[in-house]
């Protein structure tokens, strides 16, 4: 870079140059082929042999420049940090030739996000690079994304030839190296070789290791580490798996290494299911009905297990329990019973050996069905509460403690909130309404028995789905009590939406950006009364409520058993798919959840009152208050 | 929709041959509304700008004969409810109501003020009984109008609030309760200060306004940007029932403002020409839409259509924790209506005198914490009421 540059800009030797700058030369001679070979430029950069010790973070832009530079841009869009919106000021400042960047700044610098954006800009900043005396970092990302197609190759010699000067990495770096290294273990698995990984996962380390800006000697200690780093990572990572001792509960499922290991550690051996939707791969779907015979047979066998956690667990798992209320009381329940035969075995902390059984308990759980929001949010609060269990408490008031908060916790959360929601959603209730509710949500049950009580005149539509048909549950409690309903399929919303004047939902989880999360079929519903202008009220308990946001119905689900659908249950003459079911052709989809995108939403019901789903954060916030607090 | 659906015909028919007598002769919103109920907001509201129509003439008549009307009812309900201190506060209220430039939440805090001066209690635990229940009095007296509700709801809270807090003795905790009260009372001329002072930015010269009824705040906001000599012309609809918009256009003109006074059905027709529509808020309710006088909705809508934006004045204590689904959803709010011509009875009239205007078809909030987006209201009024 130096020796292009050198007619053009001045290089501050006080400012480390950023990314891009490796030693090795001979590097640039085999990079283009993997580069070709790949649409993977990222990975290629990465793997160039351990001797490069660059923590490069971002390819030099090769022939089709245009393509790295959108590469570039994905890659650097993936990290929105404050450093790099900084450093867009600086950029900024380019055009004016002003050198307003401070050092301070700049030393933190950049690899900028900016850069990822136009050479129309660039132009200028050339421009103003040359003027300027502008710290080099800085200076470096802007021209090397600037430079025009034709410098490309040029550039990345010079890359090859300056020398590796310590990078100051920050967390965007830090991310776009792992994205880098995510590809490159992509492109590894694709080459097959074992070398790329170890190489990335060198950089990866030497990076994630630089946490602060790094001087330019421990550059050369980064070499030293970088050998041992990829072991060393690898064996870091399993030693940190074994001790969370769970899987992420929302680990993706079209990672190999990471299924193997999870399946090393499975409690219930599952068979994967052969023939799986290509959109769906990342989560799990298992063989149903392959695993209960013999759990039930390994009852009394499994030491490490309680037995009511086992229980929840194969009530989970042939779908006696369902429901997010239902299943989060159960599982509290059996959390319950676990603190009451809970005995500190010796030289271990109450603390740390209680969220090591239950985090053990909860991945045997998710083996047998993946968590639910709403069990997410409790498994949380238990592990706070045990977190924040004072240490001198002795062993049988630490567990009462822990007792009465698990009880409380299904009190106020689940009950009293429930109670709290029926009492407003109540007044939305006029004579003469049509309500129309879909599935059996627990909430909206009670809402309807307690308007029945309130003598309120009112009919109710329930509408249900294949293959649960839950609706029916619902429609016998409410025909029990007297209340005048009409049941239909799905297929047949649209048809009588136009006598409905309001729509009640429940939901599993409700997300950030408004997003209600509830068994699948719901959206449709709620698109379908939004279109004829009817409310859609969703009654949904606030410790449901989650941080995340979500997009689509895709990237977080649950799969459930495919032959649910290809068979009708009591109807066997109409089973025509049946032995279909490992057809390499035909794939069996069916999904428990979807999401339901705010716009179709009117109002939210939760214990914290009537909201609306713009709001949802805002309650999010209150509620982490008020747990720190607690 | 429902009307055509076969549905609606099982219930009628249901209905009909359940109980006959008294669906026979009202129509299908009886069972909704109270056809008496004429809401004193609103006759407040007519008072305060000195419109006197027919109707109102009769009824005062009728008042002062000691017949039938909507202050005698209330006020033989309200004597049910403990005696001597519910008169006071009522009859406080309603002295404080008549000044034209109170707002109806600063009345009732001045009213509740006056409870706690007269009030014989020793601790802070009665003394919130008291007002508990003089504000009860209050709120059941109109139930029509929302900002007496929220500005009395916001009283309590603030008194539960800050009793809760301190242990000191109970009469500085009763002069700081008389204090703030009275404080209150100025925060409402602050607030439309305040909120004329925000909306300066957004009229700018050679824009025109379209103004929906005659709102004190919006009125306050005209008049500061005519004094910053501001060029700017001024659509104001009729605003029948009231004939508010023609008093508005009175005021208007004093001030050396142009004003074109439209035919509420002519704004439609006149929106290419509108740049911005301010309207004024009886209440701003929990979604972040407003309820307002009757004919916001319409423009909010016309101006949607054509991107025109549409700003709010409200000041805050008008937040209300209410939350209509749709435009039957609130307390209903009557008003009598006169057209000049004899209507046979047969003939019915729609008197509500206010409509709900969704919050999407607002595009911002001018109130005294701030330019606020609709969706904002909800936030506010979580962390008041948690």
């Amino acid at each position: 870079m130096e020796s292009r540059r050198n007619p053009r800009a001045v290089v501050d030797p006080k400012v480390r140059q950023v990314g891009f700058f490796t030693s090795s030369q001979p590097d640039s001679t085999h990079q283009p082929d993997p580069i070709a070979s790949e649409s993977h430029p990222v990975a290629s950069s990465i793997s160039p042999s351990g001797n490069s010790l660059s923590p490069v973070m971002i390819p030099p832009p090769r022939h089709n420049s245009s393509d790295t530079f959108l590469l570039r841009a994905a890659a650097a869009a993936a990290s929105a940090v404050s450093p790099s919106s900084f450093s867009y000021s600086t950029r900024r400042d380019f055009p004016d030739g002003s050198m307003t960047a401070s050092p301070g700044r700049v030393s933190r610098a950049s690899f900028s996000k900016p850069s990822s954006s136009l050479p129309g800009v660039g132009m200028d900043s050339m421009a103003a690079a040359k003027s300027s005396s502008v710290p080099a970092s800085g200076l470096t990302t802007v021209s090397v994304v600037n430079m025009p197609p034709g410098l490309s190759e040029k550039e990345s010699d010079q890359k090859k030839n300056s020398k590796p000067l310590k990078e100051k990495t920050t967390k965007a770096e830090r991310r776009a190296l792992q994205e880098a290294q995510r590809a490159a273990k992509a492109a590894a698995k694709a080459e097959g070789g074992k070398a790329p990984l170890v190489s990335s996962g060198s950089v990866a380390s030497t990076n994630v290791k630089a946490a602060k800006p790094a001087k330019p000697s421990s550059q050369k200690n980064d070499v030293a580490v970088a050998a041992p780093g990829p072991s060393e990572k690898k064996g870091g990572q399993t030693e940190k798996d074994r001790k969370k001792d769970a899987p992420h509960p929302r680990m993706q499922y079209d990672d190999e290494s990471r299924v193997v290991k999870a399946k090393r550690r499975a409690v219930v051996k599952q068979t994967e299911a052969k023939n799986r939707v290509e959109l769906f791969r990342h989560l799990p779907q298992y063989e149903h009905g392959t695993q209960l015979p013999d759990l039930e047979t390994k009852f009394f066998q499994l030491d490490p297990m309680h037995p009511a956690v086992y229980k929840v667990g194969l009530q989970y798992l042939s779908g006696d329990i369902s429901g997010g209320n239902a299943r989060c009381i159960a599982m509290l329940q059996a959390f319950q019973e676990v603190v009451k035969d809970y005995s500190t075995p010796s030289e271990k902390t109450l603390n740390r050996d209680m969220t090591a059984k239950i985090s053990s308990y909860v991945s045997f759980l998710i083996e047998c069905r993946p968590l639910s929001v709403s069990m997410g949010n409790a498994i949380r609060f238990v592990k706070n509460r045990i977190a924040k269990l004072p240490i001198t408490l002795s062993e049988s008031e630490a567990k009462a403690a822990l007792q009465s908060d698990i009880e409380r916790f299904i009190n106020e959360k689940i009950i009293m909130a429930d109670t709290v929601i029926v009492k407003h959603a109540v007044t939305k209730i006029r004579d003469g309404d049509v309500l129309l509710t879909y599935g059996s949500p627990t909430a909206v049950e009670m809402v309807l028995l307690h308007a029945h009580e309130l003598k309120k005149k009112f009919r109710v539509l329930v509408v249900d789905s294949r293959p649960k048909l839950e609706g029916q549950l619902l429609l016998r409690r409410l025909i029990k009590r007297g209340i005048s309903c009409t049941y239909t399929h799905i297929n047949a919303v649209s048809y009588i939406m136009h006598e409905v004047t309001k729509v009640f939902l429940g939901a599993s989880s409700v997300l950030s950006n408004g997003t209600v999360y509830s068994r699948v079929g719901t959206a449709c519903v709620a698109m379908v009364a939004s279109a004829f202008r009817v409310p859609v009220l969703v009654c949904c308990e606030a410790y449901k409520f989650h941080e995340r946001v979500q997009l689509d119905s895709i990237c977080s689900n649950e799969l459930g058993d495919p032959n649910a659908i290809s068979k009708v249950h009591g109807r066997e003459d109409i089973n025509y798919l049946d032995g279909l079911t490992n057809n390499a052709n035909l794939q069996f989809l069916n999904l428990m959840y979807d999401a339901t995108p705010s716009d179709y939403i009117s109002m939210i019901i939760t214990d914290y009152g009537m909201v609306p789903p713009t709001s949802v954060p805002v309650i999010v916030r209150e509620y982490q208050k008020e747990h720190s607090l607690v | 929709m429902w009307r055509r659906s076969a549905s609606f015909i099982l219930d009628d028919e249901r209905r009909r041959t359940s109980n006959s007598p008294p669906m026979a002769d009202n129509t299908t919103r009886a069972p909704f509304q109270n056809p008496d109920a004429i809401s004193a907001y609103y006759q407040t509201r007519a008072a305060h700008h000195g419109v006197i129509t027919s109707d109102w003439l009769a009824q005062a008549q009728a008042a002062v004969g000691g017949g039938v009307s909507g202050e005698e009812n209330s006020d033989s309900s309200v004597s049910e409810l403990g005696k001597d201190k519910s008169f006071n506060v009522i009859e406080e209220f309603n002295g404080w109501r008549k000044q034209p430039d109170l707002a109806e939440a600063v009345a009732a805090i001045r009213a509740l003020a006056a409870v706690i001066r007269a009030s014989e209690a020793s601790t802070m635990m009665e003394l919130e009984i008291e007002l508990k229940k003089a504000s009860d009095t209050l709120k059941s007296w109109d139930k029509t109008s929302i900002s007496l509700t929220a500005g009395c709801d916001l009283f309590i809270r603030y008194v539960t609030r800050t009793s809760a807090l301190e242990y000191e003795d109970f009469n500085s905790a009763k002069s700081r309760l008389l204090e703030r009260a009275e404080k209150f009372g100025e925060i409402s001329c602050k607030a439309r200060k305040i909120i004329a002072m925000l909306s300066q930015d957004f009229i700018f010269d050679g824009c025109t306004i379209l103004v929906h009824g005659l709102s004190r705040v919006v009125l306050e906001i005209l008049k500061t940007a005519a004094q910053n000599n501001k060029l700017f012309r001024v659509l104001c609809t009729e605003g029948r029932p009231d004939g508010t918009g023609v008093l508005l256009s009175n005021e208007l003109s004093k001030l050396d403002i142009p004003v074109k006074l439209l035919l509420d059905s002519a704004v439609a027709y006149s929106m290419d020409e509108v740049d911005m529509v301010f309207v004024g808020a009886d209440g701003v309710v929990e979604s972040g839409g407003i309820i307002n006088m009757m004919g916001t909705y319409q423009i909010a809508l016309v101006a949607h259509s054509m991107n025109k934006p549409v700003y709010v004045a409200a000041e805050s204590y008008k937040f209300a924790r209410l939350y209509p689904l749709d435009q039957k959803d609130m307390a209903p709010a009557l008003r009598p209506i006169e057209f000049g011509v004899k209507i046979p009875a047969k003939v019915e009239v729609e008197m509500s005198a206010r409509d709900y205007t969704p919050p999407q078809y607002l595009t911002l909030l001018f109130t005294d914490l701030g330019v606020l987006s609709p969706s904002v209201v909800s936030d506010e009024l979580i962390q008041l009421y948690l």
